[in-house]
């Protein structure tokens, strides 16, 4: 059903401006013109779709619902309801001032807060299509483990020692009280006009937020696509060279996107040959790593908080680089 | 008087919500303010964790999203 994009960029690119598949121009005018409308409607259809099913997932719900969690499953739900959770960045102090008041432990609030920006439907969606299911499901595995580990191993540093003042006397309040909250229940009787309202609205919001990133994103890997030789990165950036994950990580720090915006330039790496490795790595240290997210964070952490945080992750993308550097060639069909 | 506040760390939406109760207050001539409340404090005290939250005279009445129209005059009128 997707061809007929392929068929769109063919009658525009190649029929309407007379440009030839061989040129550069051509193709990556074509790659441009396909992903972006095939993006934009994949995005259309499965956010409203989506956020049909999960009208009724609340922040409010998912705070109640992990308070009552041991540790250990807390930081398994923190991070898998970091990923479904419709939330954006800008509300990353309320909801943790909300998570630390309901007493749930600091590292499972913080693999809900690492795991939030990694998966989401427009990322999942994106890399289903330009990367294929295997290449999803390691990312969503990789992305889950990150928030996992890194909440537990911020717990056994008892990181909550570096809270700022304020926030870390309203988490030792919410330890010392014992628990009084009931099981919560989801709301799930929304009634269909409820839960159209709620799509429709999240699908503007989303949509508005993302278009321009997909434009940037899908510009510059039309750009790679069609001017860098390939064969480029491997040749300078192969597999052999073990710097090249660090490196890719660190150059990801800057560069501030969202995961809508760097898949397509994924897309365009690895088919320049840069090892798949390296590309998730760069690809997870943009999305995830980034200097706004920890401006925010600041005024709830204190710095060296701040630097474990940004230390961990360094560290987690970089091993998964090159872990698969190693075995993830057969992800790639 | 009624006295609002809007309550969010400076997202775009915030200052979105502060500025359409603001036109509001002076389409309808209401005796009101609106000011915006960043203070951790407040978000705590409410225990708002989407914002941009609402609070009138001291009670919670919206949290997160930008509130409708209706919403809004449905307040300043009651």
């Amino acid at each position: 059903m997707l061809k007929i994009f392929t068929w769109l960029a063919d009658g525009l690119v190649f029929s309407l401006l007379g440009l030839s598949p061989q040129s550069k121009w051509g193709d990556a005018l074509h790659f441009f013109i396909e992903d972006t409308t095939k993006i934009y409607f994949l995005l259309a259809v499965m956010i409203y779709g989506i956020a049909l099913l999960r009208a009724s997932l609340k922040v409010e719900w998912v705070r109640d619902f992990l308070a009552r969690r041991h540790r250990l499953t807390g930081y398994v739900m923190g991070a898998v309801l970091g990923a479904v959770t419709p939330f954006c960045s800008c509300s990353s102090i309320p909801l943790f001032l909300g998570f630390c008041s309901a007493g749930i432990p600091l590292g499972v609030t913080l693999a809900f807060l690492l795991t939030s920006p990694l998966i989401n439907e427009v990322a999942v969606i994106m890399l289903l299509e330009l990367l294929g299911w295997k290449l999803t499901l390691a990312y969503i595995f990789v992305g889950l483990m990150t928030g996992m580990l890194g909440g537990a191993l911020l717990d056994l540093l008892k990181a909550e020692r570096w809270l700022v003042p304020e926030v870390a006397k309203v988490y030792a309040a919410a330890a010392q009280a014992q628990s009084k909250t009931t099981e919560p229940t989801l709301n799930t009787r929304l009634s269909w006009r409820e839960r159209h309202e709620f799509a429709k609205s999240e699908l503007f919001e989303i949509f508005e937020r993302v278009w321009k990133w997909v434009l940037i994103g899908v510009g510059l890997g039309a750009g790679l696509h069609g001017f860098v030789p390939a064969g480029f990165f491997e040749d300078y950036l192969g597999a052999g060279q073990w710097w090249s994950v660090p490196a890719a990580v660190v150059l990801g720090i800057p560069l501030y996107s969202n995961a809508t915006g760097v898949i397509p330039v994924m897309k365009s790496l690895l088919l320049k040959g840069m090892p798949i490795g390296t590309t998730l790595a760069f690809c997870m240290s943009t999305v995830a790593a980034s200097f706004p997210e920890f401006i925010l964070l600041k005024q709830v952490m204190q710095f060296k908080l701040l630097a474990w945080v940004f230390g961990f992750l360094l560290l987690a993308f970089s091993l998964i680089g090159w872990i698969l550097n190693l075995w993830g060639p057969v992800l790639l069909k | 008087m009624k006295t609002i506040y809007v309550l969010g760390s400076g997202c775009a939406k915030c200052q979105k919500t502060a500025e359409m109760i603001a036109s509001e207050i002076k389409n309808l001539g209401v005796e009101a303010v609106v000011e915006k409340d960043t203070s951790m404090d407040s978000l705590l005290k409410y225990q708002v964790m989407s914002t941009p939250a609402v609070v009138i005279d001291g009670k919670l009445v919206h949290s997160g999203g930008l509130p409708r129209r209706e919403q809004i005059l449905d307040w300043l009128k009651a």
